[in-house]
């Protein structure tokens, strides 16, 4: 196996195994971009020689531990080794023109394939029962059973139809259940178990279906929808989160030129004992504790009115990943007023909570609903005017649109003057800025930069110019 | 170590009382078999760090645990030169000796202060070494662990490197709080522990507190089940309800009504505003069964 680079071209399968066929399983989840290393994969191969094969739990979880390394990583990885190991038996299997009337008639204890029909009742409360108590095995031999039952091939050869009415015909259905025959009553299926058995009976279905075509359904990429958190609405957050790691990095590294000396500093007892070996324990030279890289202290101002609704999901998420990247952070949200939102980023993790609860709690919105972006600022400086310093970074997301309100540019220069630097995202082209009631000439002179920013593109090249050393206001 | 498979590994966690699932046991044996450290990810209080603890007690291994937090340096985590000590052999030894002993003295192994990292690799013994909430550190230190987690070496300039004498299984917990480092994750092995199910939960309970009605456990784990469903700021963990468990026996509970759940709910649910929801959505249901009998 060492002797294939895991780097190297894939056009070539490689010969017949399991080394290339994990290979191309690592090529497929790179192209989903899950970041497989060489080490990883080294890792896969050593801890399978350790496991069983023939288990697949054990297969997969073997290469689960080594190879995805987070919970959005394994949710992929799941995706797709159910698709790629599934395919790629039955691309042998067409291959080699293995069939199962070939191998298994008369094989199947229950006599699925041949021929008697089964009584429709008994197979529903064998399914029901398998969905009960969860037995993947059973449940597949049972999706076959079904199957054959409504004989193989006859369906309407569009898979995800015949799969519901096979569902229907047997009459499984989530919530509760009738009671039995014996009038005792059979606890609830949920919605999960049914699923569960509706992925078998495709799967099978599918396998029929390669079977009788002797061909493999083209690949496709996963779909957007099939990935998705089933709690985030964006798609683009890990694309937002690994932007904002990156801004991390380059605002501490920044944050460390503008530091001055500063005159008091702490002498570190320890080292200073420590130096004063190489004088025979006479202390000659202090040593002073180091100073740690403060870390940079930022507000970020998000806009959360109608005007920039279609923006806002984004920037909350942009919030959102800044929050998981910085200890200091205080973040604001605002409409008409202005109200500190840092709790409630610092105790959800989850985007959808956070979300939702801005909208419930942020208090923003007072009379009529419009941005009033002059007393945004206002209030802004008295409330926070003291903590601003040197240090600090202010980040505004918002369109400065101020529904021909009076702008206060003046108070956002003082706000500007106080805080180390002060950068503008705008959700709008450049092109539209300054046309209607949008006041940004009024505010860009006293920003650091001023960025349009709507996609995580642009988020990227604001981090990019960041780091490039914009003349910073002192 | 002759645990020679994933089950064996399994029946071993058991007897010292903790029920790994399938997953958990895997990742143990691969780490034993392969020497990589693991990296146990998870809410809180689904067992990561009892997860070291019980690989200690089933190896035989001794724990040697470093609890991180925000600030954590290598002079606490890995080694410190014992300066008092060194200072000490200086003035000591002043009179005789050249300077070439002392100077060659003063800087061994003996005016070497261990921390957890070294003492792991360090120790004769061969050990369980827990790094407990990773996430709360810098990623500097990250950085520094590095070196530790792939090699098991450590350098001191002064000496050179250390390699562990014995080799130790390294357990790394993380709460999620931030994300890990690439470079960090790509060394070890990936575990992600959950809430257990109410079959297997039901057997960790019964586990710890064996004396409790079967039926008053399970209708313990379905509650349990139903707090965590709640949107809560800190669901219950599973050390909560072996905890609530033996609140129950002492109590002499029979079952858990609608009553006996106001009474000790504030043994699996600790956040002011929690309990409110907790005994409105689940007290209520409750109530609506006023004899359950399950």
């Amino acid at each position: 196996m060492s002797a294939v680079s895991p780097y190297g071209p894939q056009a070539d399968p490689g010969p017949p195994g399991l080394a290339a066929k994990l290979l191309g399983f690592c090529e497929e989840l790179r192209g989903e971009g899950v970041a497989v290393g060489t080490s990883e994969i080294l890792d896969a191969f050593a801890a399978l020689e350790q496991v069983g094969w023939t288990s697949q739990d054990d297969f997969r979880e073997a290469l689960a531990s080594t190879i995805a390394k987070s919970q959005d990583d394994r949710r992929v990885f799941e995706l797709l080794f159910d698709r790629y190991f599934f395919r790629a038996a039955e691309a042998e299997a067409v291959q080699r023109e293995v069939t199962e009337h070939g191998e298994a008639v008369g094989g199947d204890g229950e006599g699925g394939a041949s021929g008697e029909r089964l009584d429709l009742d008994e197979l529903r409360e064998q399914i029901r029962e398998a969905m009960l108590d969860g037995d993947q095995d059973r449940m597949r031999d049972l999706a076959r059973l079904a199957i054959a039952a409504f004989g193989r091939g006859e369906g309407s050869g569009v898979v995800g139809v015949d799969v519901q009415r096979i569902r229907r015909t047997l009459g499984l259905t989530a919530g509760n259940q009738a009671p039995g025959e014996d009038g005792q009553e059979r606890p609830p299926i949920d919605r999960a178990q049914l699923t569960g058995f509706e992925r078998h009976l495709r799967r099978e279905l599918e396998r029929d279906l390669i079977e009788r075509t002797s061909t493999l359904p083209p690949s496709r990429p996963l779909a957007e929808l099939d990935r998705a958190l089933p709690t985030s609405p964006t798609q683009d957050l890990a694309a937002v989160h690994r932007a904002v790691s990156q801004m991390k990095r380059r605002l501490a590294t920044l944050g460390q030129v503008q530091r001055g000396r500063s005159k008091s500093r702490v002498v570190d007892v320890r080292r200073t004992m420590r130096a004063s070996l190489e004088t025979g324990g006479v202390p000659l030279r202090l040593s002073y504790k180091p100073k740690r890289p403060r870390r940079p202290e930022i507000y970020v101002l998000c806009d959360v009115s109608t005007s920039v609704t279609s923006a806002s999901v984004f920037f909350l998420s942009v919030l959102h990943a800044l929050h998981d990247s910085f200890r200091k952070l205080r973040s604001f949200v605002f409409i008409e007023r202005i109200s500190e939102v840092t709790d409630v980023f610092e105790h959800e993790r989850d985007f959808a909570v956070v979300a939702q609860r801005i909208s419930s709690e942020g208090g923003v919105a007072d009379v009529s609903g419009y941005t009033d972006y002059g007393r945004v600022w206002m209030e802004f400086l008295t409330e926070i005017s003291d903590e601003l310093d040197p240090r600090s970074t202010v980040i505004v997301l918002g369109d400065a649109r101020t529904n021909g309100r009076q702008p206060h540019a003046e108070i956002f220069a003082q706000v500007s003057e106080r805080a180390g630097r002060l950068f503008w995202l705008n959700p709008e082209p450049k092109l539209y800025w300054n046309y209607g009631d949008s006041v940004m000439a009024a505010y860009e002179r006293y920003c650091d930069g001023a960025f349009e920013c709507w996609t995580t593109r642009h988020l990227e090249n604001f981090v990019n110019v960041v780091a490039g050393g914009v003349p910073v206001a002192e | 170590m002759a645990d020679g498979s994933v089950a064996e590994v399994k029946d071993a966690l058991a007897k010292v009382g903790y029920l790994a699932d399938e997953p958990a046991a895997l990742v143990s044996f691969l780490a034993q078999r392969l020497g990589k450290p693991i990296l146990v990810e998870g809410p809180a209080g689904v067992g990561k760090t009892e997860l070291a603890k019980a690989l200690s007690r089933s190896t035989g291994r001794e724990l040697v645990r470093l609890q991180c937090y925000e600030g954590l340096d290598e002079a606490k985590a890995m080694y410190e030169w014992n300066y008092r000590k060194q200072l000490l052999r200086i003035q000591a030894g002043g009179a005789q000796g050249g300077w070439d002993d002392v100077q060659e003295d003063i800087f061994g192994s003996d005016f070497l202060l261990t921390r957890p990292l070294m003492q792991a690799i360090s120790s004769p013994e061969p050990v369980v070494l827990l790094i407990d909430e990773i996430d709360k550190t810098d990623q500097e230190f990250e950085a520094m662990l590095l070196e530790l987690l792939s090699d098991f070496q450590i350098t001191i300039p002064e000496l050179g490197q250390i390699s562990a004498t014995t080799m130790p299984i390294v357990v790394l917990t993380s709460n999620d709080s931030r994300e890990l480092t690439e470079a960090l994750k790509r060394r070890c092995l990936y575990l992600w522990l959950d809430y257990p199910g109410v079959e297997r939960e039901m057997e960790i309970v019964r586990l710890h507190v064996p004396d409790l009605a079967e039926s008053v456990t399970r209708r313990l784990v379905e509650v349990i089940e139903m707090v965590r469903a709640l949107d809560l700021k800190k669901p219950p963990s599973i050390a909560e309800s072996i905890d609530w468990a033996r609140t129950l026996l002492l109590m002499g509970a029979e079952d858990i009504d609608r009553e006996t759940f106001t009474q000790s709910m504030s043994i699996i649910v600790k956040h002011r505003t929690d309990i409110a929801l907790v005994a409105e959505r689940v007290g209520m249901k409750l109530s609506e069964r006023p004899s359950p009998t399950s």
